[in-house]
């Protein structure tokens, strides 16, 4: 009586040793590391790893060792202020076709890595950084859309020469176009719709009597544009990231307008966050010499300009038409002006925009060009319990210079104030523009103290809740209670071992989950132990005791643990953030504890007390 | 070892003191609720908080006054967990709310010359505020849903109208310690209250359980003898569970740091008045909804089980 057949012994040894090996890796550290990677499409190899170690041998740095993997360098470190030493000089050493980023390596012996054990991915809370849930501001995502097409229809019909009155974004959204009279407006609408199928149009006749169509983008193509802007600002922010230097960033959509970005290790947030949300680009336009400032001052901007100020507040007059925008910069590097001794940004221009820019300035030799700085900030603000969305833009002439001789795919702006700007608005324009605005609705950071803090203060938990527990089920049970705490051991190993399997995030809220499950588990077994003792008390054999106990105790144990498993799966579909790394140490954590407490503990039992006589039992 | 070997205690016997005693608090809390309401944390109202670290014991006044001169003049101050740690609240209001503000905080609290440590920022919008309410409030009711089905399928409609009793009066007195005491109610706590759900419906499960098992085996036995002599059989187990529960809960509250305060104590309370409500609540409902043998005999197919449901 109460036997187990060989096959289960084995399976219960071979999930234990999964269990170990995979639950291993974490018992390692870390050790600070730099990750060295290419910002565009450069090749790490020896010869990388070759001018990263001269340069550290002339700095006297020694790091504890190099690896190349997947088009990275790992450099590991014996502490971390050799780790942010040898960051500066690998940089200086490389330059700016790389990205050297600060990283904690986990150091996993070789033999663990080769068998694919990892340990646990520790949570921004526990290893400190930034977390920002951005918004994709989709109104100005279409309102660019419909922007688009006013300008596409303008030089659509212009070409075919057909004559429109105007053509614009209308108030109620869409875009109307008025023409001179029924025939023009019937040639036009037709050569629209041939040439973009996508949009909706309506003629009319309106009230003043005048020939018109309202374009408007159908519900297919308004869900197409929301989704080009997400992808297109995910890959915007992704390039960002990249120079800023972050090892191992989450950037991942959530839901159909949001994105999410956590930056291990990042403390500089105030850079990050000027950086990841900046909407900032650049446009040339020509300087309006011909009409009077002071006219457009008194409210007369004439009809090709536009009225601007410059960052001293002084105003100017612009062309209305764009000589050239920022989408065709390929490259942007910060540096000193020769003469002035100022900060400057050296621009390259794609092929397309080198084409654009010198055929517009041929004939504008000895005349001024303005570069107009364009930032677009959004936030939501509470207006009488309603949160609404404000929108500012900033636009600035950051200089206006006299074009000297025609412009080509190579040139300089001036006038930054800082060196600091002159960076960030580098690194801007070499990253891309966002499609859309983005605007930070959430943001957690955790100081690197304060993660050390959060991993010493779960781990204490951990360990004296797990200790106390020990303690109390060896002397309530004896013998049993002393089997039950293998299986409790058990539960813990298996539960961090496959944490660490599905790369799973363990954050603060999850180590309360793993200290709860250590707590809740131990229930099975007391079910188990209770009926045993109760069968006992019937005067029934020690066999026929254990035999029944289990028996008994196995419908609760089912119900209960499924149960709490309805309600932790509810927090995990629910789950944000911090909850879901609860949800989901206390889902593994009962699944886990089902199979120590039901199996594992009865495997011991009938171990130890299976196939032999018995007078009594210690429980 | 054994605390309760053989108890033979007539629980059911006061069922009426019990379930005054339980009218009184659920009363109570849902006066605190409505009266006082929760201190919900930023996670809800939307807002900025800062925990900053000092090398010293922070002066409290200081910071005060630096801030009530600055924009920020009605952020609320207080230590967090020790005298070096200090967090910053600082409400959502109009034209301020942007996550400049941590930024503009840590500039301006520089000045006073303390050499100083940005712990943690957090900032919520509006927006995630207002969906995170909601979504919790929907969690609860998915979660109390998804259990009253399952309980409805396992057992019988009466034992899932009990459950649920037991797990309503669980929740609303654990929240109204909450609006009682005016501590922070954040997204763990929420956490903590769904985990009460699981928690206080497993210890509810065992007794049915055993309730169902004794109808078949106690059958001239009447309901009430039933349910005492399965709560009976099942108290000792119902103890032990919670102490052990108890045991790493107040480790988690002692050593898990002031961040999992909320989160521990909930729990604690919660498993508290889970054990007593599994007993008291759950079983007593179950009864005075007039369940009997004949509601569990396997044989019988319970046709108005459907439309019984709420």
């Amino acid at each position: 009586m109460n036997r187990y057949p060989l096959w289960k012994y084995i399976l219960i040894a071979i999930v234990i040793v999964i269990g170990l090996v995979y639950s291993l890796p974490n018992i390692y550290g870390s050790d600070p590391a730099l990750q060295i990677s290419s910002s565009r499409g450069a090749e790490i190899s020896e010869l990388t790893e070759l001018q990263v170690q001269i340069a550290f041998d002339e700095a006297g740095i020694k790091p504890e060792s190099y690896e190349i993997n997947q088009n990275s360098l790992l450099i590991r470190f014996r502490d971390e202020e050799t780790q942010l030493r040898a960051q500066d000089i690998a940089k200086s050493a490389l330059g700016r076709d790389y990205v050297v980023a600060l990283n904690l390596a986990p150091s996993t012996p070789g033999w663990l890595r080769n068998l694919g054990a990892e340990p646990m991915f520790l949570g921004l809370d526990l290893r400190g950084g930034v977390h920002f849930l951005m918004e994709v501001d989709m109104n100005t995502a279409i309102n660019k859309a419909e922007e688009r097409y006013v300008s596409d229809f303008r030089s659509l019909l212009r070409e075919n020469k057909i004559r429109y009155r105007t053509i614009g974004r209308a108030d109620q959204g869409g875009v109307l176009v008025r023409f001179q009279n029924s025939a023009e407006q019937e040639n036009g609408v037709k050569l629209i719709f041939k040439n973009y199928p996508e949009v909706q149009m309506e003629s009319s006749v309106s009230e003043a009597g005048e020939y018109q169509a309202i374009v408007t983008l159908s519900e297919q193509s308004i869900i197409e544009t929301r989704k080009n802007a997400l992808q297109q600002n995910i890959t915007t922010l992704r390039k960002r990231v990249n120079e800023l230097g972050v090892a191992e960033p989450v950037i991942q959509q959530q839901g159909d307008r949001r994105v999410v970005v956590e930056l291990p290790g990042v403390q500089d947030t105030a850079r990050a966050k000027d950086i990841l949300g900046a909407t900032a680009t650049l446009e040339f336009r020509m300087v309006d010499e011909v009409h009077s400032v002071q006219d457009a001052l008194d409210g007369r901007v004439p009809a090709g300009s536009l009225l601007y100020y410059d960052r001293d507040g002084m105003p100017i007059l612009l062309s209305r038409q764009v000589l050239l925008t920022g989408d065709h910069i390929i490259d942007a590097a910060s540096g000193i002006d020769q003469t002035s001794g100022g900060p400057n940004v050296s621009i390259t221009l794609d092929g397309k925009g080198a084409r654009i820019f010198s055929a517009g300035t041929r004939d504008e030799v000895g005349k001024r060009m303005a570069v107009v700085f364009i930032e677009t900030k959004t936030e939501t603000v509470m207006e009488d319990g309603v949160a609404v969305k404000k929108k500012e833009i900033v636009e600035e002439v950051i200089n206006a210079a006299t074009i000297r001789e025609q412009l080509g795919k190579r040139f300089q702006i001036t006038g930054l104030d800082s060196t600091q700007e002159a960076r960030n608005l580098a690194l801007l324009l070499r990253a891309g523009a966002l499609a859309a605005p983005i605007e930070i609705i959430e943001e957690r950071t955790v100081g690197p103290s304060l993660g050390q803090d959060n991993i010493k203060q779960g781990y204490e938990s951990v360990i004296i809740g797990f200790a106390l527990v020990l303690i109390f089920m060896a002397v309530y049970y004896k013998i049993f209670g002393m089997i039950a705490n293998v299986a409790l051991t058990l539960t813990v190993i298996l539960l961090v071992a496959l944490m660490s399997m599905l790369q799973a995030t363990l954050t603060m809220p999850g180590i309360a989950g793993i200290v709860l499950t250590v707590g809740m588990s131990v229930d099975a077994n007391v079910l188990i132990f209770e009926r045993i003792r109760e069968e006992l008390r019937n005067k029934n054999t020690p066999h026929a005791s254990i035999h029944a106990g289990f028996e008994k105790a196995f419908s609760s144990i089912a119900d209960a643990n499924i149960t709490t498993l309805i309600a932790a799966l509810v927090l995990f579909s629910f789950g944000t953030g911090p909850i879901k790394g609860f949800a989901v140490t206390l889902s593994l954590g009962i699944i886990c504890s089902m199979f120590t407490a039901i199996i594992v503990t009865r495997a011991i039992i009938n171990l130890l007390y299976g196939g032999r006589k018995l007078q009594k039992l210690l429980i | 070892m054994e605390f309760l070997s053989k108890t033979n205690i007539d629980f059911m016997g006061k069922r009426k003191l019990a379930f005054t005693f339980s009218a009184v608090l659920v009363l109570l809390s849902i006066i605190f609720f409505f009266a006082r309401g929760l201190n919900y944390g930023i996670d809800f109202t939307g807002g900025t908080i800062v925990e900053i670290g000092y090398t010293q014991a922070a002066d409290l006044s200081r910071v005060r006054s630096v801030l009530i001169q600055s924009e920020f003049n009605d952020a609320i101050v207080q230590y967090y967990g020790s005298s070096t740690d200090v967090l910053v609240r600082i409400p959502p209001h109009e034209g301020l709310n942007s996550a400049d503000i941590s930024n503009k905080l840590i500039e301006l609290l520089s000045t006073t010359g303390d050499s100083i440590e940005i712990r943690r920022v957090e900032f919520v919008g509006p927006q995630v505020g207002d969906e995170l309410k909601e979504d919790g409030g929907l969690a609860m009711i998915y979660a109390l849903l998804g259990i009253l089905i399952y309980v409805a399928l396992r057992f019988q409609t009466k034992f899932s109208v009990g459950a649920i009793a037991a797990l309503a009066h669980d929740v609303i007195i654990t929240v109204g310690f909450f609006a009682l005491t005016q501590m922070n109610f954040d997204l763990t706590v929420l956490a903590a209250i769904l985990a009460v759900i699981g928690y206080s419906l497993n210890d509810t499960i065992v007794v049915f359980d055993r309730i169902r098992e004794n109808f078949h085996n106690l059958r001239k036995a009447a309901p009430v003898e039933v349910m005492n002599v399965s709560l009976n059989q099942t108290l000792s187990r119902t103890i032990m569970t919670g102490v052990t529960t108890l045991l790493v809960l107040l480790a988690l509250f002692f050593l898990g740091g002031e961040a999992l305060h909320g989160f521990s104590l909930a729990l604690i309370l919660g498993i508290l008045i889970g054990t007593y409500s599994s007993i008291y609540v759950a079983s007593p409902v179950a009864l005075a909804l007039g369940v009997s043998k004949l509601d569990l005999m396997p044989v019988v197919k319970e046709g108005a089980e459907v439309d019984n449901r709420p």
